[in-house]
């Protein structure tokens, strides 16, 4: 770190960290919000809007809405099954996803810029424009399982996960990135008779860490906060995500308190992930000494 | 010997248990009551007696909430995989009726015979639903204050004239008392708006779409009548008596009973949190008359058949089962909503002579009108919502009623007159 030397360039520094801790605290504010109106009755936490209170944990505290939550709704179930089909889809997102950059990069094969065109330009397709037809095709596909073959995929866990596996925005990242390594890397590994599979793991992978940590936590907040696709094909309560099950809570009287005591626990494993990764990244930066 | 006989019979008659239980038929059905715990239960427990009742037919339940429970319907719809009993909200039932999702339930004569008008689905001349309760808004008012201003308090036979209730908003805006005099529940921007707002229009003599031929908004929406709705629901926000479509949640739901308003339109599912915190001094009033008869809207969530089910009589038998008057009463008691029959209100604890919210049933009875009875009212409900929030933001009314009118018709048009089912 460069040493401070005069008092003009303390007092920049100060400025910034005083806008960088005004940003912090506009971000986290709602957080805040969130977790201490869970500790409030409706009635309180509804005054308490309307002033400084709704941030302070004052007032009649208590866990109740916490356990009315779990007596409202399966909390557990849910987000067993969003952390399930999340985590299964980022694996298998990161492991296609990166594998199809790796081609379109470092594979020449015809047609490949016009392919890569294609997947790109399929980001700008609205998912509510394709949801029926998707739903149309899920629902008569076949099925290889426990059961043997079975038709149609709703209500399952499978209908959640395999359709989001490969994705455009997944695919532009790691493209981006892998256009960015030295290409004499691969080329070295190939003159040392590698097969294109080994270069891919273990040339490439371990050198891409950022862009496997932000795809993983792009991919991770996408899936996690799925609503209109599970909300389509799961009709049965066991295979309900989170997303869905906030819903419970909005009856004819929403439960407000319940609702910030539901979200509040929702929103552990997001920051669980987006910490643990955090590390990830920041690691994996300091070990390879490349930018992305 | 006799103990062989014993056991010969005694298998006998487990295997003719067996199979009796053996042979119900399952049948399947969906409730959008996801969440709320009271519903669970009482639902449960009408399917319970019904499996327990006969031996032809086992329901089983799915529960959806209620915010996902009409975009799950029609993915279903789509998929072809509806079940066999379904829930529907009333206004929306003729969309899904027409729309091929519904079939007319199978039920005995009279089985509908005391039944509250708002609690019976009817579309093309056919039951397609009917609901176990019913629901109504009221003008919520503290005794207290009306006294305090020397406001008549309003009856059935003799409600606040439209003249009357404005001078009433003028009085109480003068008083400086509170923040605003009214509030109409601007903050719930979904069905709320046509189910809450739709009677002012429909007391001024306007509708949402031409009730004789349902081909047209045309004179409806936009004609004299609609236009005087229209100067004065927007009157409401620029005399400042009712706060505007950006008012906050937590004002809406706590302003009331903390005094910040005079007055409160609303639904009498927030009665009973309302007494329990004002006692005897809230009073549930009629609504205004502005020419012609005071209106509400009826009609809440109905049961009905799904047009795949393939045992639409067991479907019916089901839903005739519930229709018993324990059942209405226990609804009632349990998620606070109106027994659909004066027999069932007699059961209950608030509804029955002399309970403490008696005057929804006979509002419901007496000024509740169904919203249009047509697959285009889906549609219609989000024009007429887009135009009372431009009218409210300071919109030129009679360019907000037109647009919605064109937008109507040509939805209208656009899926021929909605004549056909699909």
């Amino acid at each position: 770190m460069a040493a401070v030397t005069s008092p003009n360039q303390r007092l920049k520094i100060s400025l910034k960290y005083l806008l960088l801790i005004l940003v912090a605290v506009i971000f986290v504010f709602p957080i805040v919000f969130m977790v201490v109106s869970s500790f409030k009755p409706d009635l309180q936490l509804l005054r308490d809007t309307s002033s400084f209170n709704a941030f302070l944990p004052i007032g009649d505290i208590s866990l109740d809405n916490y356990f009315a939550a779990f007596r409202r709704a399966p909390v557990g179930l849910f987000v067993f099954n969003s952390i399930l089909v999340t985590s299964l889809t980022v694996v298998g997102s990161l492991f296609l996803c990166s594998m199809a950059a790796f081609a379109f990069v470092f594979l020449e094969f015809r047609g490949k810029e016009i392919v890569l065109s294609i997947i790109i330009a399929t980001l700008i397709v609205p998912f509510e424009t394709i949801a029926v037809p998707m739903l149309m095709v899920v629902n008569s596909l076949p099925w290889i399982g426990g059961n043997g073959v079975t038709w149609g995929w709703l209500n399952t866990y499978h209908v959640q996960i395999v359709p989001f596996l490969a994705d455009a925005l997944t695919v532009f990242l790691f493209v981006q990135f892998f256009r960015d390594l030295p290409k004499e890397l691969v080329e070295a590994a190939r003159l040392d008779g590698a097969s294109w599979f080994q270069v891919y793991s273990m040339v490439i992978v371990p050198i891409a860490g950022p862009v496997f940590a932000t795809a993983a936590i792009l991919k991770f907040l996408a899936m996690y906060n799925q609503y209109l696709w599970p909300l389509m094909v799961t009709q049965s309560e066991q295979f309900r995500p989170v997303m869905v099950g906030l819903q419970y809570f909005f009856q004819l009287n929403t439960a407000w308190g319940e609702v910030m005591a539901y979200l509040s626990m929702i929103t552990l494993p997001v920051l669980a992930f987006y910490i643990f990764l955090q590390r990830a990244f920041i690691t994996s930066i300091a070990s390879t000494g490349i930018k992305g | 010997m006799k103990s062989l006989k014993l056991l010969a019979a005694t298998l006998a008659f487990s295997t003719a248990l067996g199979g009796a239980a053996f042979a119900q038929t399952n049948l399947t059905m969906w409730y959008h009551g996801a969440g709320s715990t009271v519903e669970r239960d009482l639902i449960n427990g009408i399917i319970t007696d019904f499996n327990g009742s006969q031996t032809d037919w086992k329901v089983s339940l799915q529960e959806f909430p209620q915010a996902a429970y009409n975009d799950s319907v029609v993915a279903a719809a789509v998929a072809g995989n509806l079940p066999d009993i379904i829930d529907v909200d009333g206004p929306v039932m003729p969309n899904w009726a027409w729309a091929g999702y519904m079939q007319p339930l199978q039920l005995s004569e009279g089985a509908l015979d005391g039944f509250l008008p708002g609690a019976i689905g009817k579309y093309n001349d056919q039951v397609y639903s009917v609901g176990l309760w019913d629901a109504a808004v009221a003008m919520y008012a503290r005794k207290s204050t009306l006294e305090k201003f020397n406001i008549r308090i309003p009856t059935l036979e003799q409600p606040w004239t439209g003249e009357e209730f404005n001078g009433i908003l003028e009085t109480l805006k003068s008083s400086g008392e509170f923040d605003y005099p009214l509030n109409l529940g601007m903050a719930d921007q979904g069905e709320w708006y046509p189910y809450a707002f739709a009677p002012f229009l429909w007391s001024f003599g306007g509708d949402l779409v031409d009730r004789t031929s349902y081909e047209t908004a045309e004179g409806a929406l936009n004609g004299d009548a609609a236009v005087a709705f229209g100067e004065w629901w927007q009157s409401l926000f620029t005399n400042n008596y009712v706060p505007g479509t950006s008012q906050d949640m937590a004002s809406h739901e706590t302003g009331f009973i903390d005094g910040d308003y005079a007055l409160q339109w609303n639904g009498n599912w927030v009665a009973v949190k309302t007494l329990e915190a004002l006692g005897d001094d809230v009073l549930f009033l009629p609504a205004p008359d502005f020419g012609n008869g005071p209106k509400i809207g009826g009609a809440s969530w109905q049961f009905g058949v799904s047009a795949t089910s393939a045992h639409p009589d067991g479907a019916s038998a089901f839903i005739e089962f519930a229709l018993q008057p324990k059942y209405l009463a226990a609804f009632s008691d349990g998620i606070g909503l109106i027994p659909a029959t004066a027999e069932a209100a007699a059961l209950t604890k608030n509804y029955a002579p002399g309970g403490a919210l008696e005057s929804f049933y006979a509002l419901s009875e007496k000024q509740a009108m169904l919203r249009p009875v047509t697959p285009g009212y889906v549609f219609e409900a989000l024009e007429f919502r887009k135009a009372l929030s431009d009218i409210a933001n300071g919109a030129d009314v009679v360019d907000a009623l037109d647009a919605a009118t064109d937008a109507i018709n040509a939805d209208i048009a656009r899926n021929n007159n909605y004549a056909a089912a699909q």
